[in-house]
């Protein structure tokens, strides 16, 4: 044992030495030591954890980690036409500024009381998604949009007592991949086709495969292709016709302009709100919502908390509280609803103050600009030799698959040479769609100006030609 | 949208007065002070008062009555004297006093007579201090099947019981007076809004002092209990306790498909495991034994012969639930499930079914056996397997 | 005329005053309310007109079906005013930042140190798309394989993912992994039961639910560890494993964690330990020594992410060797040269997150155990079990407080309480109690519903709060204790000095009254004002 001083952690105020010695003294102890009398010897860690030596100076520490992500290249540095699940949107300072806020960072799990601002905001954002998406019933955010469509069908599951769900193919592999793992006791997932020019999902092909054992149709709009899937309202007559639920997952910046899907039969709603006011964050923004309607139906089989208003016992108090906490469910069989846990709160209190700050113009504004600009993009892109942008004609939202096949480039290459200009291309959508050939998914959005999009351009060209 | 609590008139809103029903039963608990069992019969009365005992229940019913101080605007209803209007009257109340009684010398009678009356005039709990044979004449007043149940519609009749009894096996009191107290202060202020079905159970008098215990269970009288008061961001939904006994009967009857339909299956009585029987859509026998096997009722109301006689012909599971207060799985209410029935069945095939809450009420003490035979009640003590939901399980101790 | 002492006014015997706490009280309107007509908080960036012309009407490229009608009826506010609003309302809380937050037992709310945020809201994080070129991540990717090899190192586990969403997420992978080995050995049918205690965190049992499993929950024995016999009736050829924590949200360590271990091992189970509650252990005691087979840890609890009112967060798990072909993809790695991302992994059970993690709470973890290091770690795991016995001795001089199990012996990191005495004696309940404490500035988490021990309190010091602090925490809830006894109607009554006052539950249980949105509110509740 050194015979350094000992060291005062400024994050531990009672291991000043002295302190300590008092403490103990007081619940009469010789050493810390005795409080671990129940841990037998022979789980005992011998010594200290080979850990890096500490860092103990705040510089120290600040300059040790901004060493590290230095070697990080970001999006502000290089020109990104990246999306793919997580989007590259402008995040008001406004937003920062509320989640930065130590009461908001700092809070956890206290009551209604103590934690009301906690609840006020949460309830607002969950009205605000609510005027967004035409729905009354909206949940705290999960995890993230994965979380959100997984649970999403196993709700439907449990509303409908059927096993099978059958899914659009333009999903992305990943999120597919999690549906299947999180839905393995229950659901049994069935695809379903597109066609090869629209990218639309395959209404005979769903007419052909939905049956009574169905307990929903899963699809995206836009899809995760970036293409709106126009026939949605058709999409959700079939599955009513069978007794299936329509459930649709959104990208909810689109909704400013899009139809909300409840408006063309979704029964259940999903997705992720990162774009709503959260930074990239190398993916580390995401959460997802659930959204039905206000039947009981529906809300018993939510697994996450649903916070309510109330009266308190002053007049014109606002309080807030768990709406049926208590959930007697449908479906018996599964009567511990999945689980509830910390999720992404910090991230729907967020997503509130984004909606609040861009209100109804704003959605609107951002919608239609998004739309614009994706589409100069896919039009300019469009005329370069060999290349084919949108390879599905149809309505895009921000997103749209850029084909290189008569490149003979493959889209690594592509991509590989936009790198060294200074441009992160769109993602590689060998692995997840190979029938499409060589294929990337683009993303446009409201941060993207003309001069940026005819960069791309000027680039792609430059490396194709 | 199935029996959901809150389709029912909110027995939780406060709408204007409340009314609370006292029913103090004068001579329960008076024999166990003085060393006698029990305290019902004239009899045994006299002896003990000579004996120099005080009746416990005023004192019980006081210090109940003394936490229901609060509740402002209250009208407490209740039976002259020593059945309830002196407790009333010690606690600082103004009672409205109905019916009449011979003082000293009051009968089950006039506790029924109580129950009536105060159901009648439509209170909002009944709240008695007594035992179980206070609680068995209450039952029978006014539980189901009784003569006032038909002709009050929609409303649940609330019963809880203070403890002022030597023995209580039924289910249906507070642990003590001030717990049943505060429970039925919540209740008159609209901030207990649940209610769950409770044991109500009884000694057979002549035979315990012969030496016998036979306990018998009588009924079910709706008792409140109280919904909490704060939530916290880590508790996962509760399904309350309908839907756990639902869920339990999901799971026993899964069971009965997984093996085939090839074992009988014997049902003893109790709330939980009468919804196993509505899940098949087979009526089940309030009190007593009955036999199923694949959705079909083979036998209702089975006593041990009609049970060994199945036996005989059939592989068999038995399926029970602690009755009453104390836990008992076996010997408490279903003795028809005899030790005889219960080595033929063998113990890998005794199935237990609870509620957690029913569980977790046990505080720590583990379920009890008392079939009468040594042998099988040791057979049946270490640990057991409990299915307190849908695939959800414990295994818990038993002893004898 | 001399300087009047303030200071000594503050003082009672030695000992300072309660404070004269006032929770922030804005009466804030619901942010609809605000709303007029026409006003912007933000303006978003223009399309050139020169795209304008080239693309034309897009919105008409839209079937009408598909084209929203009306703008969504969101609040029209200008910048200030939604600012203010949400400063009030954070205004309106109780957060490590603010209070002695110790009574949130089992969440582990220690300080979150501000150069940690500030570390993770750098652009070269904040601005980082996932899906760049993987030369272009190195810094972020380097961070989770160095923070990788310290959760190995703390835990004794071979290999570890970042991925899971928060505690339960990183549970429900565990269940996922555990089901994925018993089917690669043909046993998956076989094996369909995972056995948990009652005083482990409920997402051990709920997640094996979920996954598809029967649980069986165990219950302590008299002392209050769990029982050793009934698992051991428990375990059989069905058992696919045990998921526990240790300790438990008790507060005590389970002394036979081995052997529980090694039962479940001879029926062929695996063992996941639930690490919620590590930070009374960090570098005393270790997974891996005790044999478990996994592990999950949470960030945003022992490694000082904050909570953020309940995420983000990450709940990483850690496997044995024999393991780790089943985890998340994909896995982060370094190959001598550069860092990198694999996906090559066909028997992982896929992908749980979209991405590889929430980056910001790994970097925030990071930095918190670089700046404390192996010494410091311990430190602060000893000092947090300190504090927790300290508080203990303090409370448990509070005439009426218990704390059960284990009586006399010491506790790890956070003791359940039970405050049941002097619930019979003045019909208080803990509820009510946690209430009243709020007026003075603090609060408390009771239990997991439904309640074990009664009337429960569960306090977790952590070592962040200075003995100052513990001391202000004990005498709130003593002088608490004597209005029960004293002036019971005030603590029933209570919160007083908080933001709101008694809310009416009614309608939170009744379909025709509750409101989850403004709108179902006003729907239900209020007539909509065509003016509004």
């Amino acid at each position: 044992m050194s015979q350094k001083r000992p060291i005062v952690y400024p994050y531990i105020p009672n291991s000043v030495p002295a302190v300590k010695q008092r403490m103990l003294q007081e619940v009469g102890a010789e050493s810390t030591e005795e409080f671990y009398e129940d841990v037998p010897q022979k789980l005992r860690f011998k010594g200290h954890l080979n850990l890096p030596p500490p860092l103990l100076s705040e510089y120290a520490l600040k300059r040790h980690v901004e060493g590290i992500l230095a070697r990080n290249k970001t999006c502000g540095e290089y020109l990104s036409f990246l999306g793919a699940g997580c989007w590259h949107h402008h995040v008001p300072a406004i937003c920062d500024e509320v989640n930065q806020r130590g009461e908001f960072l700092t809070a956890y799990a206290g009551e209604p009381y103590d934690d009301h601002g906690r609840f006020q905001a949460l309830f607002e954002y969950a009205s605000m998604m609510g005027e967004l998406l035409n729905m009354d019933v909206v949940s705290v955010p999960t995890y993230d949009g994965f979380q959100a469509a997984a649970t999403s069908i196993r709700m439907a599951a449990r509303i409908t007592g059927r096993r099978q769900v059958l899914i659009s193919r333009t999903i992305s592999a990943d999120k597919l991949s999690k549906m299947q793992d999180y839905g393995k006791p229950e659901i049994e997932i069935r695809m379903i086709g597109y066609d090869r020019e629209t990218g639309q999902l395959d209404l005979d092909a769903l007419k052909a495969e939905v049956s009574s054992e169905a307990a929903a149709v899963y699809f995206e709009n836009p899809s995760y292709l970036g293409f709106v899937e126009t026939h949605g309202d058709e999409i959700a007559e079939i599955a009513h016709e069978r007794g299936a639920l329509c459930v649709v997952g959104v990208d909810p910046i689109s909704l400013g302009i899009l139809t909300p899907p409840v408006e063309y039969g979704a029964d259940i709603v999903c997705g992720d709100i990162q774009p709503l006011g959260m930074h990239m964050q190398f993916g580390g923004g995401q959460a997802g919502f659930i959204a039905t309607r206000d039947e009981e139906k529906y809300v018993m089989e939510y697994p996450s908390r649903l916070f309510g208003i109330a009266p308190t016992r002053v007049p014109g108090e606002y309080g807030f509280g768990d709406v049926a906490y208590e959930r007697t469910s449908f479906a018996l069989r599964e009567e511990g609803k999945e689980w509830v846990g910390t999720a992404a709160a910090l991230w729907g209190i967020t997503a509130g103050v984004y909606l609040a700050t861009m209100g109804p113009q704003g959605m609107v504004e951002i919608g239609e600009g998004i739309m614009a600009r994706s589409r100069y993009a896919m039009l300019e892109i469009g005329r370069i030799k060999g290349v084919q942008a949108p390879v599905f004609q149809s309505p895009h939202f921000k997103e749209f698959v850029v084909n290189v096949d008569g490149t003979g480039k493959t889209v690594a290459e592509v991509n590989r040479a936009l790198l060294a200009r200074g441009v992160f291309g769109g993602k590689d959508l060998a692995n997840e769609f190979p029938e499409l050939g060589h294929s990337a998914l683009y993303c446009v959005t409201e941060v993207h100006t003309q001069d940026d999009m005819d960069r791309l351009v000027r680039a792609l060209r430059e490396v194709v030609e | 949208m199935g029996d959901h609590v809150a389709g029912l008139p909110e027995e939780g809103t406060p709408v204007g007065q409340k009314r609370l029903g006292l029913i103090v039963n004068p001579v329960a608990g008076i024999g166990g002070r003085v060393g006698l069992k029990g305290s019902d019969g004239t009899e045994i009365q006299k002896k003990a008062r000579e004996l120099g005992a005080v009746p416990e229940a005023l004192n019980r019913a006081v210090e109940a009555l003394e936490r229901i101080k609060p509740v402002g605007d209250l009208q407490i209803i209740t039976y002259p004297g020593e059945m309830g209007e002196d407790a009333a009257r010690a606690s600082g109340f103004v009672p409205t006093v109905i019916g009449s009684i011979e003082r000293g010398e009051t009968t089950a009678e006039d506790t029924r007579n109580a129950a009536r009356d105060m159901q009648r005039l439509e209170v909002d709990l009944v709240l008695f201090a007594g035992g179980d044979g206070t609680a068995r004449d209450v039952y029978s007043a006014i539980g189901e099947g009784s003569d006032v149940a038909d002709g009050y519609i929609r409303r649940i009749r609330l019963v809880l019981g203070i403890p002022a009894g030597v023995k209580i096996h039924s289910a249906v009191f507070a642990t003590n007076p001030r717990s049943a107290g505060d429970l039925a202060l919540l209740v008159l202020q609209g901030r207990a809004s649940g209610r769950r079905e409770a044991e109500v159970m009884d000694i057979d008098e002549e035979a315990f002092r012969q030496g016998i215990v036979a306990a018998r269970l009588y009924g079910y009288l709706n008792i409140p209990f109280q919904r909490r008061l704060v939530q916290g961001l880590k508790a996962a939904s509760d399904p309350g306790e309908k839907a756990a006994t639902e869920a339990i009967a999901w799971e026993v009857v899964d069971g009965m498909d997984d093996d085939g339909y090839r074992y009988l299956y014997i049902i003893g009585p109790g709330t939980t495991t009468r919804a196993i029987a509505s899940r098949l859509g087979v009526p089940k026998t309030l009190l007593g034994v009955d036999v199923v096997r694949g959705g079909e009722l083979v036998a209702a109301d089975a006593n041990e012969s009609q049970l060994l006689a199945l036996l005989e012909e059939h592989l068999a599971k038995v399926v029970v639930t602690p009755i009453g207060g104390q836990g008992y799985i076996f010997g408490r209410g279903n003795q028809q499930i005899s030790p005889r029935v219960i080595e033929r069945v063998g113990k890998e095939h005794v199935i237990v079914v609870s509620t957690a809450a029913k569980i977790q009420a046990l505080g720590g003490r583990p379920l009890l056996v008392d079939t009468g035979d040594r042998e099988v009640d040791r057979m049946l003590s270490g640990y057991i397997r409990v299915v307190t939901g849908y695939r959800e399980q414990t295994v818990y101790k038993v002893s004898c | 005329m001399a300087q009047l002492d303030i200071t000594q006014q503050r003082f009672t015997g030695g000992k300072p005053n309660l404070r004269r706490f006032h929770q922030a009280r804005w009466d804030e309107p619901v942010i609809f309310e605000l709303s007029r007509a026409g006003l912007r908080a933000i303006l978003v960036p223009e399309v050139e007109d020169e795209i304008r012309e080239r693309v034309g009407d897009v919105l008409a490229t839209l079937p009408p079906s598909m084209r929203r009608k009306e703008p969504p009826r969101l609040p029209e506010l200008a910048q200030p005013q939604v600012l203010r609003h949400y400063v009030r309302l954070s205004q309106e809380n109780l957060g490590v930042d603010l209070n002695v937050d110790v009574g949130q037992g089992t969440c582990t709310m220690k300080y979150s140190p501000k150069i940690n945020d500030q570390l993770a809201r750098s652009p070269k994080l904040a601005d980082v798309h996932p899906l760049q070129d993987e030369e272009t991540v190195q810094g972020i990717l380097e961070i989770m394989v160095r923070f990788e090899q310290i959760l190995k190192e703390i835990s004794g586990m071979d290999q570890f993912s970042l991925q899971p969403g928060a505690g339960s997420a990183g549970i429900y992978a565990n269940v996922s992994i555990v089901r994925a080995y018993h089917a690669s050995r043909g046993e998956a049918g076989q094996r369909d039961e995972i056995i948990t205690t009652i005083f482990s965190h409920p997402s051990d049992a709920a997640c094996a639910k979920t996954a598809g499993f029967k649980v069986i929950t165990l219950y302590p024995d008299d002392d209050g560890y769990p029982d050793l016999d009934a698992l051991k009736a428990a375990v059989s050829e069905r058992t696919a494993g045990l998921f526990i924590t240790n300790p438990e949200d008790t507060g005590i360590f389970n002394p036979k964690i081995e052997e529980f271990v090694r039962i479940v091992h001879e029926a062929g189970g695996l063992c996941a330990y639930d690490q919620a509650n590590a930070n009374g252990i960090l570098g005393i005691t270790r997974a891996g020594e005790a044999g478990f087979d996994l592990c999950q840890f949470n960030l945003h609890k022992t490694f000082s992410s904050p909570h953020g009112c309940g995420g983000p967060a990450v709940g990483p798990i850690g496997v044995r060797r024999e393991l780790a072909r089943f985890l998340p993809v994909p896995v982060v790695e370094f190959d001598g040269r550069r860092y990198r991302l694999n996906y090559d992994r066909p028997d992982s059970i896929g992908k749980i997150h979209p991405f590889y993690g929430v980056a910001p709470v790994v970097l925030r973890a990071y930095a918190w155990v670089m700046s404390l290091g192996a010494e410091g770690l311990r430190e602060a795991s000893e000092i947090a079990v300190l504090n927790n016995n300290y508080l203990l001795k303090k409370v448990l001089e509070i005439p009426g407080v218990s704390a059960p199990y284990a009586s006399g012996k010491r506790r790890i990191e956070q003791v359940r309480y039970s405050w049941e005495e002097l619930a019979q004696e003045t019909g208080v309940h803990s509820e009510e109690i946690g209430l009243r404490a709020a007026d003075f500035g603090v609060h408390y988490w009771t239990s997991h519903h439904p309640y074990v021990v009664p009337e429960p309190c569960t306090l977790e010091p952590t070592e962040s709060y200075s003995q100052d602090e513990l001391d202000e925490y004990a005498a709130i809830l003593a002088h608490v204790a004597e209005e029960a006894r004293t002036d019971p109607e005030l603590v029933k009554t209570a919160p007083h000095n908080s933001t709101i006052h008694t809310i009416d539950p009614a309608p939170f249980d009744d379909p025709s009254q509750w409101a989850i949105t403004w709108r179902a509110y006003r729907r239900k509740v209020r007539q909509w004002d065509k003016n509004d």
